[in-house]
């Protein structure tokens, strides 16, 4: 029978377009503006919920909906004024150590929940915030840590009692050993080759000297690089935290960069200060009283001046976990967590200074703003880096040290403030900002209304055309494309994409030229009967034959928009996935959709004619 | 309103001078203009700071620039952006490109020029948004930018290439070449400002336009097998004539859509709605007149399209 779909195939068509319809239905429950009450280390309770709820009723503000969920207590208002003045008044009632953030609380059936349904994310120019793209500095992180193989290196050749004549820091991927006698020098090569399997190792001999240069293999330097993101990306992470932002998002792009999202974030200056609250931690041996100067600097810790020796004996990146917590006294601690390699150096080097106090440096680099004159005498502010370092800790080895180890003797307080500033300060290199993106309140506002107006305009402006040029096949193509927009918010809701303002004229742009398919069949179908095919031949055979030519012509579009996607940022990408997305749904619904339509009108029945628009006389 | 009438001549000999020539003087404005206009390129590639403020009532952008070189920013433009109540104030950056310190210091500028805008007006300012590129991302993006179009002409080649034949590949990547370097040109005319957005919509133009060469070259490539004839002058003609009414009617319907985004998408969108529009007429223009030129140029006959043995046979000599 021609043109009479099987009843699967009527059935699969109808089974997507429903599917469609109820994943993309959640994105018409408007969110509530919420706040959520977490706890930097406990468990947020019933009792911190009753307090901000006792808070909110004292302050004479309207809220609703207050309950614990799985990310701390949630409580729901009806304006976004109300929830502004809610959030000053439950930080000033529960105190430190809260977290009190602004969200929106979905109002989502539970059903709907249930099955999965969510909503589309919308992007940073449709609700604004801040966007910060960072660059983490590469040639620090690599300097650091070949300072911290030299240091170690002298240790191991002092512990083997090999003279070394220097040991200095060429380059920032080259160390230098040089010796007086071939003998020392191989019996050091030896020791750089069992301890450190990720340096190359040259030897040299120059000046009547016998050198040893030593570099980090490319891979190695490499996988450097990999930790270093990853350990940037953590504390990002955690200081996003404390910043109270309901939907950080926190992204590595390319191998050294990081692109940090901030919705609803007004005060950016604020951000980039906790942000660039860029700290990084060295365990330090205290230099013993005879130590020579030059090997200690001095700080100051509690009121006493604390000598601190310059050899590095862990850098902060070895650190994997801190948290504070009580031991079986209920006494407050610190538990550090190493990585390996760390563990066994640290158990190396405090195994022999039992009894001696280990010190912590928080090193943070800082910007300030001085005032300088300029070439015309005239004073001007300028921005600069400064490195702020400060004793945190100061405390007796009493063992020798593992993989996990505690520091003691704090109260309750200190151990916190201690795991917070390790915590930052677990951070392998400085960062530094290279783009930052602020939207407004108001103007996301402002381009959702435009945009989706746009979006209205076009409809109609394609539907009337459509539906003018080729009578009751426009009305099937019509329903095709009513059903494509439903398909493609489905989907992006699916995969929660970002709707961002490009992305919402790639809808439009999609709207405009997802016609394409249905026009090409319906020009072959007019072809068809023009060259004296029956309305029914023409129907499938129109169909068929302009099968091949939409495949080829929405493929070669599809690979377009994926160089777009691959090579966009942001905003770009934004365009490209509704892009792709519409090609794939457009296909869809001008072949399967509008066939099924049409089978509907014209299937299985005598017809005299086709409703497919005036023709022209052959 | 009927279909159109399906006997024009396309491929005469006359004919293709004509519409050549007519491709060639448009290739040649643009690229003068290209030469002596250049592009206004936008914030996105020349770095620097840009903040839209929104004031309360209608405001002189000169009388703002003012208030900004007397708080001693010497270098800001400002201008009025979509109404006048809204501004743009653009700063420069002068940071090397391999110093992160500096980029990082002049990311706080908007800041400070808002703070500064805040402080000597008497009415609130309201800050729209506010955006900095750093010296070393806007190089990146523009060497980005420029392989991302090289890269779609290229894969679009290939696929085109095994698609159909190696001919066709080569038609289809120069009139696409010819129509991003026209849009290119018609953007410089225009002073319109190249940012991200408007490369986003050259390369949806390229996709767009590549839908409208390949609905052809699959017509043409249907009709060198079926057609009696071996004339391919006749039998492009032909495949012109059964694809005009569609490629019409296809560029009507994005034109409504993108004159929809125009008028109502507000001042963002209209540099990325504008390089459409012309990238879609010129790109319905080509598909017509130009894409199939090319294929007279490169000799295609009816052997050429023999119906395969195997993909990917001996490709004959060049012409």
């Amino acid at each position: 029978m021609l043109n009479k779909f099987p009843l699967w195939k009527n059935i699969l068509v109808a089974t997507i377009v429903l599917l469609g319809l109820i994943y993309a239905s959640p994105n018409l429950f408007p969110d509530d503006p919420a706040i959520q009450i977490s706890h930097e280390n406990i468990e947020v309770t019933e009792i911190d919920v009753g307090m901000a709820t006792d808070a909110l009723r004292a302050a004479g503000i309207d809220f609703f909906g207050d309950e614990l969920t799985d990310v701390g207590g949630l409580i729901r208002f009806n304006s976004l004024d109300d929830q502004l003045r809610g959030k000053s008044v439950i930080e000033q009632n529960l105190g430190s150590g809260y977290i009190v953030a602004l969200n929106l609380a979905p109002t989502t059936p539970g059903f709907l929940q249930a099955m999965g349904a969510g909503k589309m994310n919308l992007g940073l120019d449709l609700q604004g915030g801040v966007h910060f793209l960072m660059e983490v500095d590469m040639e620090t992180a690599l300097r650091r840590r070949m300072e911290n193989t030299l240091s170690t290196i002298r240790q191991e050749l002092r512990n083997e009692r090999i003279r070394a004549r220097s040991i200095t820091l060429e380059e920032i991927n080259l160390i230098e050993l040089a010796f007086d006698d071939e003998e020392s020098r191989n019996q050091a090569r030896s020791i750089v080759r069992d301890n450190f399997v990720d340096l190359q190792i040259q030897a040299r001999e120059r000046a009547g000297r016998y050198l040893l240069a030593l570099s980090m293999t490319p891979e190695n330097v490499l996988q450097l690089e990999r930790d270093t993101i990853a350990a940037n990306q953590t504390s990002i992470l955690n200081r996003v935290d404390s910043l109270g932002v309901a939907e950080p998002v926190v992204q590595q792009q390319g191998p050294n960069r990081i692109v940090v999202e901030l919705p609803g974030v007004q005060d950016t200056a604020q951000a980039k200060r906790i942000l660039q609250r860029i700290a990084t931690l060295q365990f330090h041996l205290e230099a013993g009283p005879g130590a020579s100067p030059g090997t200690y600097e001095t700080y100051e810790y509690q009121g006493q001046q604390i000598r601190v020796n310059n050899d590095v004996i862990l850098q902060g990146d070895r650190i994997s976990n801190v948290r504070s917590a009580l031991d079986q006294y209920g006494q407050p601690q610190v538990v550090i967590n190493l990585d390996a390699q760390g563990g066994s150096q640290f158990n190396r080097i405090t195994r022999e200074n039992i009894g001696n106090l280990m010190d912590i440096l928080l090193i943070e680099t800082r910007t300030r703003t001085v005032l300088e004159p300029d070439e015309n005498g005239e004073m001007v502010e300028r921005q600069e880096t400064y490195e702020e370092r400060r004793l945190i800790s100061h405390a007796v080895i009493r063992a020798a040290l593992g993989r996990e180890f505690v520091i003691t003797g704090l109260s309750a307080r200190e151990a916190n403030d201690l795991s917070l500033l390790i915590r930052s300060g677990a951070l392998a290199a400085p960062m530094y900002f290279i783009e930052e993106r602020t939207v407004g309140p108001s103007l996301g506002a402002e381009n959702i209304a435009q945009g989706s107006q746009a979006v209205l305009l076009g409809y109609i402006l394609v539907l009337s055309f459509m539906l003018y040029y080729y009578r009751l096949f426009g009305l099937a193509a019509n329903i095709a494309l009513v059903i494509n927009v439903i398909l493609l918010v489905s989907i992006m809701s699916i995969i929660s994409a970002t709707l961002t303002l490009p992305g919402i004229f790639g809808i439009v742009l999609t709207i405009g030229m997802a016609v394409d398919a249905n026009v090409l069949i319906f020009t072959r179908i007019r072809e068809e009967i023009v060259s004296g095919l029956s309305p029914q031949n023409a129907i499938s055979s129109g169909f068929d034959r302009a099968f091949s030519t939409i495949v080829d012509a929405n493929l070669t579009t599809f690979l377009v928009a994926m160089v777009l996607f691959t090579v966009g940022t942001g905003p770009v990408k934004g365009f490209a996935v509704t892009l792709m997305v519409g090609i794939v749904t457009s296909m869809f619904s001008a072949i399967m959709v509008t066939r099924a339509i049409v089978n509907l009108m014209y299937g299985g029945r005598k017809v005299q004619s086709l409703s497919i628009g005036p023709f022209i006389k052959a | 309103m009927a279909l159109f009438k399906s006997d024009i001549d396309f491929m005469s000999q006359r004919k293709r001078r004509i519409t050549s020539t007519i491709s060639g003087i448009m290739l040649l404005i643009a690229v003068l203009t290209l030469i002596f206009n250049r592009f206004e390129f936008g914030l996105d590639f020349t770095s620097g700071t840009l903040i839209e403020v929104g004031y309360p009532d209608s405001i002189n952008p000169e009388l703002v620039r003012q208030q900004l070189v007397d708080a001693g920013y010497e270098q800001a433009v400002v201008v009025a952006f979509g109404s006048d109540r809204d501004l743009l104030v653009r700063l420069p950056v002068d940071a090397d490109e391999d110093d992160l310190e500096a980029a990082s210091a002049a990311s706080s500028l908007g800041n400070e020029v808002l703070g500064v805008l805040q402080q000597v007006s008497d009415v609130p300012v309201e800050m729209r948004r506010s955006e900095y590129v750093g010296p070393k991302v806007g190089a990146e993006l523009a060497e980005k930018g420029a392989l991302a179009l090289l890269v779609a002409l290229g894969i679009v080649m290939l696929y085109v290439a095994v698609r159909f034949q190696y001919k066709f590949a080569v038609a289809a990547v120069m009139a696409l070449a010819h129509d991003v370097v026209v849009v290119l040109g018609i953007i410089s005319l225009l002073h319109l400002t190249f940012d991200l957005t408007v490369l986003a919509a050259l390369l949806a133009v390229i996709g767009y336009s590549l839908n409208d060469t390949i609905v052809v070259f699959d017509r043409a490539r249907e009709n060198f097998r079926t057609m009696r004839t071996t004339d391919p002058e006749v039998i492009l003609n032909t495949t012109l004539n059964q694809v005009i009414s569609r490629t019409f009617v296809t560029s009507l319907t994005t034109l409504l859509a993108l004159f929809a985004m125009l008028f109502m998408g507000g001042e963002a969108i209209r540099g990325f709605a504008m390089s459409l529009i012309v990238g879609v007429s010129v790109g319905t223009y080509t598909s017509l007149h130009i894409s199939c030129n090319f294929l007279m140029y490169l000799k295609i006959q009816k052997e050429d399209l023999a119906v395969p043995i195997k993909e990917g046979e001996e490709i004959d000599s060049m012409p």
